[in-house]
Formats: structure tokens, C-alpha cells, sequence
């Protein structure tokens, strides 16, 4: 690992992209992201989603968790770790992927890069290096850590192919949506693959940290024709929840986290059941959760639009307007393209079944006073924003 | 022209028998599988040459419970619990000490440690009878008790609590997690008699007086007294077995060795033969000891991750080899009279002595001294070797699995010592010895498959007893495996010949969703 040991000098690691942030950072609005230095908001919280949703935004994902997994037993390994059917993915392809402890409780999401034969990249949210080496027991696996070897942009936005394929990246219009490309950005190789955290097109840009800089000012050159912006985490809130995306770690409390009984939550609870494949074979927590299958559904993480404009922060749920507490918010947004308060929320359902009637207690302030309303909620399967021209391929040209 | 078969049963080990017979006796059909040529795994009786014959790695055994003799019909296949025999502590100026079912005695035994000694084991056997609705019932788990479970714990508390009485309750939680060693300090002047408790205690595990748990130990030894004193085991106890089950239907198949349970969607649903050879049942129960059955017959990618490394973690190497001598002659024991010759003889003479040879076992070191529980078995079968010949059954521990050194070198050495330690006690047995075999616990795992040749299957450790043992998340005889079921010594209540483990398994797959 080209890992510098002396970084415990500094409180907080910088990315290799970090110079280019201060220089346009206004805020001075840093937060810690896995031990980095990150922008939670660098210029104007409007502008950088805005960025996302009708131009083009970069945002730095070098302190995402990446992990290079190879050696014979790799997919054996991976298909036993996640609950997913991870053996049809192929070279090249990209699979969202999430993974339980033996009680069937989420440990954590990510995803699965297929690099190669035997040759896959593992990107987590959170620290998961020892529970891929614990998992690793009777594998002919290698697990090593990538994240401070691998530097990550994510550039996303309705203009981002054209962004990237003006900046110098060619070849970039066949990529579908989940697909690796190794190109060039001049003569700088890139690994680009369409994926993204924000449910717009995008594509993410993984590199050698050395030439971090080059590939940024590359993207920033053409920011005459496009408009670019960098962008922090809290734009990245907003269209994660926009998008339907779930945060582990923040709407629930991750598994090897946990002390408290019953605070983890299974993927069903957090509505990724459809990723969890029973018949696939073995994976860790294959038998708690076809246990939990046979039996009513306890809660689940609910995507909720929530009525009226006051901004919702944390409140409970209630199963009527003055009824009885049944869950609680664990992120809301207020989204400016569909002009509604958008939540997840968990919430225990009865009888196997959602309540019939959902009502947030909401608790705002006017002039540093509180007041509390009540407003009614309404539950929503699908991503609350789901552009079509987002898997056009090839994307559309501006 | 394939028969259904209900269950296999990996290892015709005791226990395996046991579960096999009970099985069978319910009406299922059974194929037991046993990768040596002949039934009884650790208690099967073995030879040297065509001429000397040793009842097994187990040469003394309480006999089997009451319920067992009966359910199994033991007695008409001709098991009879043996003579009971005396134990002695051997002295190495000759003045021994005789440990019986009554009482003690030697010269120069404090008259205080006599009388001490009858309230003692009074005592002790009363904790042991407590602990009884444990050790003969599947032991009860933590959480999601079922009735049964919930019996087991009242009866263990109703015994503790009226069987005892306040004070002798009081008494058993004190000791139950201190160690042997502070315990007989406490009751006995005596050396050679803390010796000889003491090596009852840490006999067969990797545990000196001074570990705790060691008054554990002790009563799951001393368990067995209930169902009759100690006396030599022979080859009548695996005979027996082997012809319940067979005469109920069970069958029985040599040189079978198990290289693989076959699995699919969680549920085991067969097994593959060294060589290839499937066989399929819907119940699978493993005689193996637990790590080799997870690890290797089952693996660690059919387990969730997790428990694949609490598998992993299971402790337990064996530090008990066995010494097997064939002699020309009787042999004869300084201070011993020859009516005693037939009797347990230890070589333990005080618990500092033991203390010292365990120590070095855990620093991968043979210790000179080592403690030995010595029988003479054709004293009491004179088949066992030809006219005026004898053979020798020597328990030696603490022998390490992994030897300082590498044993390929120091084997014979070491065997050499064992014998002219014996010499010290018996002059004339070195001139006698013909032939011997040394089996250590390296040998005994690649001959029983017993991993790291552990006499337990497992060690007996509080940590990895009762509804812990194996280890959590496979108690109950269960494994996370569906169809497949534990029934050996690395079950509770543990090791030597109980046949419980095997007992309470079979119980477990005819109980409430098991065999169904
Ligand atoms: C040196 C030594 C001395 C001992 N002395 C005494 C004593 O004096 N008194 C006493 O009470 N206890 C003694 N014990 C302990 C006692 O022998 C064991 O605890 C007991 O015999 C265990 O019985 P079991 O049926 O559970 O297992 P085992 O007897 O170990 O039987 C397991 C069987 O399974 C078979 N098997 C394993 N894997 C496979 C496979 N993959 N395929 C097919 N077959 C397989 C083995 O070949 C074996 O036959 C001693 C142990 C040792 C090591």
C-alpha cells in the first residue's frame, strides 16, 4: 500500500483533489467523511444541486471505502458475503450490492466492480476491512484495501457526458448504465464507469491519485462551456433522497454497530428485499432472513411525501392526525424540482402492513420560536425522481 | 437396487452407536459410515501384532446409564458393567494409597484426610446427581427456551436448591468455577490423594489443578459414578452397540470415509465418499468431532462468516497420548501387592507434579515427569495375550500435539521415557516389553479424525460446555444446517464413554422438528 504513515499528524486526511477545493471553497463548510477532509457545502447549496439536476457536478469520492478483491475464490467469496446473485455479472459491469451479518442485519452497501476475471472492486460506505477478512475464512481470496490508492470523482448531471467527452474523454457514448470503461483523459488513463449516488446520469472517474489534479483541470477547462460546479455532501442529501438512495449509517443503524436489541435493521426492513436472492445458494444471513421471510413484515424504511412546505426535520410518525406513534423519520429533504417534502421514514407496520393513514408530528421554528403541525404523509414505492433521459445511451448531446 | 435411507450417521464412534441404535429402534432406517475397518472410534479395541490386544485409547469406563442399558437392550447383547477396580496412587518408595469406592487408605494417610474423604465425596457426588437433569437432557438454551428446555432448568434449579439444601447450594456455586486445586487444598492434608482427585479433574484436557473450571471437569468425570464405579473398559461395550443397532435395522459400513456433506439451499441431503460415492439421506449426524464436521465436511462457505470463525476458534488440542506395551511377563510394582496389580494405577503423585507436566505441554515441551493412569488389562481377560504374557495400557499426559522439535524426531525418545519413568515404580517392565506403540495426539487425529487428537472432541471449558458446546449458534446437537445433526463427545455433556451425547442427539431428531 502507497499509504503515508505519518497522516495521523494531520486530524483529517486530504484527498488529492483538496487544493482545488480550497481555492474555490466560500464557505469554509468542511465535515469528515472516513477519516478525509470533505466539503459539505463549497460554494452555494442551490447552485451545487441545481449543478446536479440541469449541469454538470463534481464532487469527491476518494474517501468511499474501496477494497480490490481477486484471486480464484473471488466470486465464490463475494456471492457468499452479499446477498445479492452476483454470479451473471461480467467484466466490465458495475451491481449494487448490500451485505448482512449471520442475523440476517445489514452491515453495510456498496458495490461490486467486475474488473476482471477474478478481479472485482468492492466500494463500501463504511470501514469494512474486517469483516472481509473475517468473511474470507476457507476462500482462495486476496482482500486489499484500495481506498487511499485510488482517487474517485463523481461527475453527474444531465450535461456530464458532455462535460467529460469535451474534457478529453473519448469513447465514453456506448457506456450503459452499470458498465467500466478503462479510457483516457488526454493521455491519462482513467477507469470510468456510469454510475452514481444522485439517480441523474453520471459517471464516476477512479485514477491514480497522482494524477488526480490533471483529470480535475481537465473537467474545470471546459467550464466555459458547461456549467460545473464542485459540490458538497449536503447537495448530495438532497438528490440521494430525491433518487430513492439509502445512507446505512444514517437511516439505520449498520449491524456491527449496534448494541441494542433490535436497532439493526435486515434489508427487508430497509426495502431492499429485491436484492436479496434466497435460492442462490449460501451467503451469510441467508437463514435468518429466509426465517424472517416466513413471518409478517415487522417495519420497513418507507419513502414518504410528506404534505405541506415546513421543513421536516426529525419527527415522529403517527398511524393518524393525534394517533398512536409508529415510526420516525430518518431523512428528509425539501426537493426544489418536485416542489415537495420528500422523506424515508421507518415505520412499524401492522398486521403486516403499512398503516392505512401516516401523520408526521412536525416541530419547525418562526423566529427562533417552536411550533408544531400536523401534516399528512404518503407513502411512495418508486424513487421520487426518476429522469428519463438518465439511461439514454449514448446520452444526450449538449 | 438402493434401499431408502432415513439418516447417516458419519462415525461409528460409541456415541455414534448409540444414536444409531436409538434411531433405529424408532423405526428409521440407519447407515452408519465408519472410516476405520471396525466400530467403537476411541473405545475400539486394538492389537499389536496378531498376539497382544488392548481394549482401546478408553481402557476405564463407568458403565453406561441405567436408561441407555435398558432402551438399547444392552444386557442381552451381553453387556455387563465390569468389576469394579480400585484406584491407586502410586508412590515411588512404595507407600501407595488405594482409593476405592468405600473409602481411602495407605500408610502415613492423616487419619483427618480419611474422614475428610467420605464427607467429601459425599458431597461431590450430591453436586453431580444436581447437575443431572443437565448433563442427560439436551441442555437448555438461553433464549427461545422450548418446554423441554424449560423443565431441564427448573429441575437443575429444584436440585440445586431441595436436593442440596441452602448450604450445600452455597458450596457448588462457589466451587463450580473455582479451580480442583484450591478446592482439595482446602479438604486434604495429603498428597497422593489431591494428586489422584486431581488427575480425575484434568485428565484428557488441556487444563492444570490451578485452571479453572477444573471442579467442572471433575463432575462430569464423577457424572459417570452414578451409573456404577469405575471398572476396565473391553470390547463388550462396542459389541453390544454394534448389535442393538444392527438387530434393530441400523446398518453398519467399514472403510467409508466421509470426505463431504452434501448441501444444497441450507439442507444437507447426502454424503460423498473418499473415492466418489454418494449417498443420500435426510438426516445427517456427525460422530465427528464438530470442527472437522463444520470446517471440513461441511465448509466454511455453506456457514455464515461469522460462525465459520467462532467454528475456527472451538479450543481444544489433545495432551493425552497412549502407551501400549506388550510384556513377556507380569509385571511387578514396588510396595504393590499382586492383588492390586489389576487395579487404575496412577502416576500423580502430588498436584505440583501435575501442575509442573502440564505446564510443559503448553510450552510444546514433554515434561519428564509425566502423569500416567497405568492398567493391566489381561489381568482381568487373559485372551488378551498369550499364556503368561500381558499387555499394558498406559494414559500419558500432558503430551503436546505440537512438539518443540517436530515429533518425527523425538517420538521413540519420548516413549523411551514414558517406559523408564514406569521403570521407576515397576524395575522389572523394561526387561519385559516385546513391543510397544505410542500413540500420540498427532496419531490420534490422523487415525480417528479427531482434530488435534482431543480426547473431548473439543475441550471441556466452561466457555464451550452445556449450551455453549460446541459453541453458540450450534448447541443442541443442531448445526445451522438443516438436516444436519452433532452426536459426538464435542456435544454436551462432552467426552468418554457416556454414550450421551449420542443418547440426546437421537432424542433431538425424534423430538419436535427434527426428523420431520
Ligand atoms: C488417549 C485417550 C485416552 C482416553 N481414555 C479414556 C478412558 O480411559 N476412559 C474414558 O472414559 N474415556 C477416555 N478417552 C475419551 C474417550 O475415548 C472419548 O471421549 C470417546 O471415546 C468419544 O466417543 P465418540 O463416539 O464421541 O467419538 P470417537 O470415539 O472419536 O468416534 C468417532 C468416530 O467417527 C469416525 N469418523 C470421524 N470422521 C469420519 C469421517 N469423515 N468419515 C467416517 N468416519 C469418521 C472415527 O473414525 C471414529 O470412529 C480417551 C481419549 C483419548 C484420546
Amino acid at each position: 500500500m502507497k499509504f503515508d504513515h505519518t497522516h495521523f499528524r494531520q486530524a483529517l486526511l486530504r484527498t488529492p483533489f483538496h487544493d482545488r477545493f480550497v481555492e474555490l471553497s466560500t464557505t469554509e463548510e468542511w465535515m469528515a467523511w472516513n477519516t478525509y477532509k470533505v466539503p459539505r457545502v463549497v460554494d452555494k447549496l442551490p447552485t451545487e444541486y441545481f449543478a446536479v439536476r440541469s449541469g454538470c457536478a463534481v464532487m469527491d469520492l476518494t474517501p468511499m471505502e474501496k477494497y480490490r478483491i481477486s484471486g480464484r475464490g473471488a466470486r465464490d467469496y463475494l456471492d457468499r458475503l452479499v446477498t445479492r446473485d452476483i454470479s451473471k455479472l461480467k467484466a466490465g459491469r458495475v451491481t449494487y450490492v448490500v451485505w448482512c451479518n449471520d442475523e440476517g442485519k445489514v452491515i453495510d452497501d456498496g458495490t461490486v466492480f467486475q474488473l476482471g476475471e477474478n478481479d472485482y472492486r468492492l466500494c463500501a460506505q463504511h470501514h469494512q476491512f474486517d469483516w472481509l477478512l473475517m468473511s474470507a475464512r476457507g476462500f482462495d481470496v486476496d482482500i486489499q484495501v484500495e481506498t487511499h490508492d485510488v482517487a474517485a470523482l463523481a461527475v453527474q448531471g444531465p450535461t456530464s457526458w458532455s462535460v467529460l467527452a469535451a474534457a478529453g474523454i473519448s469513447n465514453l457514448e456506448q457506456l450503459k448504465p452499470f458498465g467500466i470503461a478503462d479510457l483516457r483523459c488526454g493521455d491519462i488513463p482513467v477507469t470510468v464507469s456510469r454510475t452514481g449516488y444522485t439517480g441523474d446520469l453520471g459517471y464516476e472517474l477512479w485514477m491514480d491519485p497522482a494524477n488526480a489534479l490533471q483529470v480535475w483541470d481537465a473537467i474545470f477547462s471546459v467550464q466555459g462551456q458547461y456549467d460545473i460546479h464542485a459540490m458538497g455532501l449536503s447537495a448530495l442529501e438532497m438528490v440521494r433522497i430525491e433518487a430513492g438512495f439509502i445512507m446505512p449509517g444514517f437511516d439505520f443503524n449498520t449491524a456491527e454497530a449496534t448494541i441494542r436489541n433490535g436497532y439493526d435493521r435486515s434489508p427487508f426492513e430497509v426495502g431492499l428485499g429485491w436484492v436479496v436472492n434466497l435460492d442462490k445458494g449460501h451467503f451469510t444471513g441467508r437463514k435468518a432472513l429466509l426465517a424472517e421471510k416466513s413471518r409478517p413484515a415487522k417495519r420497513r424504511l418507507t419513502k414518504i411525501v410528506v404534505d405541506g412546505n415546513k421543513p421536516v426535520g426529525e419527527a415522529f410518525i403517527y398511524d393518524g392526525k393525534n394517533g398512536k406513534q409508529t415510526g420516525e423519520i430518518k431523512c428528509a429533504t425539501w426537493s426544489p424540482i418536485l416542489k415537495a417534502n420528500l422523506a424515508l421514514a421507518d415505520i412499524e407496520f401492522i398486521n403486516g402492513r403499512l398503516p392505512a393513514q401516516l401523520w408526521a408530528r412536525i416541530d419547525y421554528q418562526r423566529e427562533l420560536k417552536w411550533h408544531s403541525a400536523w401534516a399528512e404523509c404518503h407513502s411512495h414505492s418508486k424513487p421520487f425522481y426518476v429522469p428519463e433521459y438518465r439511461s439514454a445511451t449514448p446520452p444526450m448531446r449538449y | 437396487m438402493t434401499e431408502r435411507i432415513d439418516v447417516i450417521i458419519i462415525g461409528a464412534g460409541h456415541n455414534g452407536l448409540v444414536c444409531a441404535a436409538y434411531l433405529a429402534h424408532a423405526g428409521m432406517k440407519v447407515l452408519c459410515l465408519e472410516s476405520a475397518d471396525s466400530a467403537g472410534g476411541m473405545s475400539a479395541s486394538r492389537s499389536i501384532s496378531d498376539d497382544y490386544h488392548f481394549p482401546g485409547l478408553a481402557h476405564v469406563a463407568h458403565p453406561l446409564s441405567r436408561a441407555i442399558r435398558q432402551d438399547l437392550k444392552l444386557d442381552k447383547f451381553g453387556y455387563t458393567p465390569g468389576k469394579a477396580i480400585d484406584t491407586v496412587s502410586l508412590d515411588v518408595d512404595g507407600k501407595h494409597l488405594t482409593i476405592g469406592s468405600t473409602g481411602v487408605s495407605g500408610e502415613g494417610l492423616p487419619a483427618r484426610d480419611m474422614s475428610a474423604y467420605a464427607e467429601f465425596r459425599e458431597r461431590y457426588l450430591a453436586f453431580a446427581k444436581a447437575v443431572r437433569p443437565l448433563f442427560e437432557n439436551k441442555p437448555p438454551r438461553l433464549k427461545d427456551m422450548d418446554f423441554p428446555d424449560k423443565t431441564a432448568l427448573v429441575r437443575l434449579g429444584w436440585n440445586l436448591r431441595m436436593g442440596l439444601g441452602r448450604e450445600s447450594m452455597y458450596e457448588f456455586l462457589r466451587v463450580a468455577a473455582i479451580n480442583i486445586y484450591d478446592v482439595l487444598n482446602e479438604a486434604f492434608e495429603d498428597d497422593r490423594l489431591k494428586g489422584a482427585i486431581a488427575t480425575d479433574a484434568v485428565m484428557g484436557s488441556a487444563m492444570g489443578p490451578r485452571t479453572p473450571g477444573t471442579v467442572l471437569t471433575w463432575l462430569q468425570r464423577l457424572y459417570g459414578e452414578q451409573s456404577g464405579p469405575l471398572s476396565m473398559q473391553s470390547g463388550q461395550l462396542v459389541n453390544a452397540l454394534t448389535q442393538s443397532a444392527e438387530h434393530a435395522g441400523a446398518k453398519l459400513r467399514f472403510g467409508a470415509h466421509v470426505e463431504k456433506i452434501l448441501i444444497e439451499n441450507g439442507k444437507a441431503f447426502g454424503v460423498e465418499l473418499a473415492g466418489g460415492e454418494m449417498l443420500k439421506a435426510r438426516i445427517i449426524i456427525s460422530n465427528a468431532d464438530p470442527r472437522a464436521t463444520l470446517t471440513s465436511l461441511v465448509g466454511a462457505p455453506q456457514l455464515d462468516a461469522m460462525f465459520a470463525n467462532r467454528v475456527a476458534q472451538i479450543r481444544g488440542s489433545g495432551v493425552v497420548a497412549k502407551l501400549h506395551l506388550a510384556l513377556s511377563g507380569k509385571p511387578e510394582f514396588t510396595g504393590l501387592p499382586e492383588s492390586q496389580l489389576g487395579d487404575r494405577l496412577l502416576v500423580a503423585p502430588s498436584m505440583k507434579y501435575i501442575e509442573h507436566a502440564f505446564n510443559h505441554s503448553k510450552y510444546n515441551e514433554c515434561s519428564g515427569s509425566p502423569v500416567l493412569e497405568i492398567t493391566i488389562p489381561s489381568l482381568h481377560d487373559n485372551s488378551l495375550a498369550p499364556d503368561s504374557h500381558h499387555v499394558m495400557s498406559v494414559n500419558v499426559a500432558f503430551v503436546p500435539y505440537e512438539l518443540e522439535g517436530g515429533w518425527a524426531e523425538q517420538q521413540s525418545t519420548i516413549a523411551y521415557k514414558v517406559i523408564s519413568q514406569l521403570g521407576q515404580y515397576s524395575p522389572n517392565l523394561k526387561s519385559l516389553v516385546v513391543d510397544h506403540e505410542f500413540l500420540t495426539p498427532r496419531d490420534i487425529e490422523a487415525e480417528f479424525h479427531a482434530v488435534h487428537g482431543h480426547w473431548h472432541h473439543g475441550e471441556l471449558s466452561i466457555h464451550q460446555s452445556f449450551m455453549m458446546r460446541p459453541l453458540h449458534g450450534a448447541a443442541q446437537y443442531d448445526t445451522p444446517v438443516d438436516g444436519l445433526f452433532l452426536c459426538g463427545a464435542g456435544c454436551h455433556p462432552g467426552g468418554g464413554l457416556t454414550g450421551l451425547p449420542g443418547r440426546n442427539a437421537a432424542r433431538r431428531v425424534l423430538g419436535p422438528g427434527g426428523a420431520k
